[in-house]
């Protein structure tokens, strides 16, 4: 029991000694390890619903985007204070979310597709010159009067450390154990009593209340920001890569492909920039080739092979 | 006795092909009711819109005295009703996952409890409980679906052609379970075309192109000369 407490918690205890204890001792340099964090959120958010129930939302930044607009028009307009309009950002795109509860009835590509359409939708309206006394328009968002980069930075760590307690979570009780099974097969997860209305709901709302989380931080942390920011496609793109990189629907996978991915990208794009689609593209493309199921399947495959040696050991005795 | 399910009017298909005609039956508490069919009479496509899983074009379905027709899958099964189908199985998860999945609403006592009975029911599936259900034979496979149906303590287990595709051994080994299921007072509908079922049958309807032709016991169904002929050939039971 307690060795399964720990290895449940070591995924903790490892991002705690990364982002809280890091900055003061091998790595001071904030900025990079926020914006990690900032992925590390989205990419567990991305887990929750592409891992755990197979829809890929290559439009997700449009829930980032939401809560950070939220969050900021909650907090200039409503003046609310920070941390409460930081949960208004979540809950905005929980709205958002459940207004686009009937594209889960898309699959697949068309799932794919229209979540890009949507999260493009949102960012129209965002952007729209004739909503500027509510959210600024194009001419983007300032706020420099609440900026607290230091609180902002432990907040988003938190929300990291909620966001994976809650994978685990999944990993380890019968909801989680049925989203899997849902993703699977939905027929033969319904044949089982699973409500597969209700499952795929919750894990889309849970999922959008994560990247809404995420961006009204994010938002918090870098103050200044116009809606091409907070609604870039490529913030989708990089978590659904890191999610991929690592592993879907494990703890480890995402934090893997984040803290690997995105150390690899500042690396390479600070040292030698000209080289860093080039290493991007060839380390996707072997992904896709050799490692599908991402790098967590390896450790699956140790496990299984250990498992059939002693399961022949047994035998042979 | 009131019966446990009633079906009437059955009327449904795949797009624009109407498979069942009107059809109607009911199965009592603790009943062994056969379906028998010959390919394509329809027997899969009543146990489907049974369950839920394609949707009547009309008619009504009662299960334990409530009208479920407009039930989705998971609601029928949570009354009490299983439908025990290869398709059932999750082919990418663990034997041992699969009735999991099955005895989803059991505390994990009870979980521990059931999914000891079924490796005693089938030892096989002890063996095999780390690997994925794909890797199973085809006979393995029916009792995978047998015992994760059973996982969920139904009032009444729908089989969909258990003897299909098994060896002669293996039909007996599913007929010895259906027996061996007696005393637990669940009531089986069992679609089939192989005769053998007859044996542990206590009523039977024949269907014939998504039209129930015969429905009585099976000494009516033997001592019937129409069914005879057409189905069994005359001296065929």
């Amino acid at each position: 029991m307690l060795k399964r407490l720990g290895s449940m918690g070591l995924p903790l205890v490892v991002l705690v000694l990364i982002f809280a204890v890091g900055p003061y001792t091998v790595f001071n340099n904030p900025a990079t390890l926020f914006e990690m964090m900032a992925f590390l959120a989205l990419a567990q958010g991305i887990n929750v619903l592409y891992g755990f129930t197979g829809y890929l939302p290559f439009g997700y930044v449009g829930f980032f985007g939401a809560g950070a607009y939220g969050a900021s028009v909650v907090v200039l307009k409503l003046h609310f204070p920070i941390l409460l309009a930081i949960l208004a950002g979540g809950v905005i795109a929980v709205l958002i979310s459940v207004i686009l509860l009937p594209m889960l009835r898309l699959s697949g590509a068309y799932f794919a597709i229209g979540s890009l359409a949507a999260a493009e939708i949102v960012y129209n309206v965002v952007a729209n010159p004739n909503l500027q006394s509510v959210t600024n328009g194009p001419y983007g968002i300032n706020l420099a009067p609440v900026f607290n980069a230091t609180l902002s930075y432990w907040l988003m760590l938190v929300l990291v450390l909620v966001a994976v307690t809650f994978v685990i979570w999944l990993r380890h009780s019968s909801f989680g154990f049925s989203l899997l099974a849902l993703r699977d097969d939905p027929v033969s997860a319904g044949m089982a009593g699973v409500n597969i209305v209700r499952t795929r709901t919750l894990a889309w709302l849970a999922s959008a209340f994560i990247a809404g989380l995420a961006g009204a931080i994010y938002a918090w942390h870098i103050s200044v920001f116009y809606p091409g920011t907070m609604f870039d496609l490529n913030i989708s793109i990089f978590a659904i890569v890191f999610t991929l990189f690592g592993g879907r629907a494990t703890v480890w996978g995402p934090i893997i492909g984040t803290v690997v991915l995105y150390g690899l990208y500042n690396w390479i794009g600070f040292s030698t920039p000209q080289y860093f689609q080039l290493v991007y593209g060839l380390l996707i493309v072997g992904l896709v080739l050799f490692l599908p199921n991402g790098v967590m399947s390896l450790i699956g495959r140790r496990r299984k092979s250990r498992h059939a040696e002693r399961k022949g050991a047994v035998m042979n005795v | 006795m009131d019966a446990l399910l009633r079906a009437k009017g059955m009327n449904t298909g795949y797009d624009q092909l109407q498979i069942l005609w009107d059809a109607a039956l009911d199965v009592k508490a603790g009943e062994r009711v056969v379906v028998l069919g010959s390919n394509g009479a329809g027997k899969t496509t009543l146990l489907k819109s049974l369950i839920g899983i394609l949707p009547l074009w009309s008619g009504t379905i009662e299960f334990d005295g409530h009208s479920v027709d407009r039930l989705r899958t998971d609601g029928r099964v949570r009354r009490g009703m299983a439908y025990m189908s290869e398709v059932g199985i999750i082919a990418d998860l663990s034997v041992e996952d699969n009735l999991r999945i099955g005895g989803y609403f059991s505390s994990r006592d009870a979980l521990k409890s059931k999914m000891e009975a079924m490796f005693k029911e089938f030892p096989i599936l002890r063996e095999r409980r780390m690997e994925a259900a794909a890797s199973l034979s085809g006979g393995q496979r029916k009792m995978l679906a047998a015992a994760r149906a059973l996982m969920g303590d139904p009032k009444l287990l729908m089989m969909d052609e258990p003897s299909a595709g098994l060896s002669p051994l293996l039909v007996t080994e599913i007929l010895r379970l259906v027996k061996n299921l007696e005393g637990r007072n669940m009531a089986f509908l069992i679609a089939e075309q192989n005769i053998k079922f007859l044996e542990v049958a206590t009523r039977v309807y024949v269907l014939d192109s998504g039209r129930i032709i015969f429905s009585g016991t099976v000494d009516e169904l033997q001592t019937n000369d129409a069914i005879r002929r057409a189905y069994f050939g005359v001296d065929a039971v």
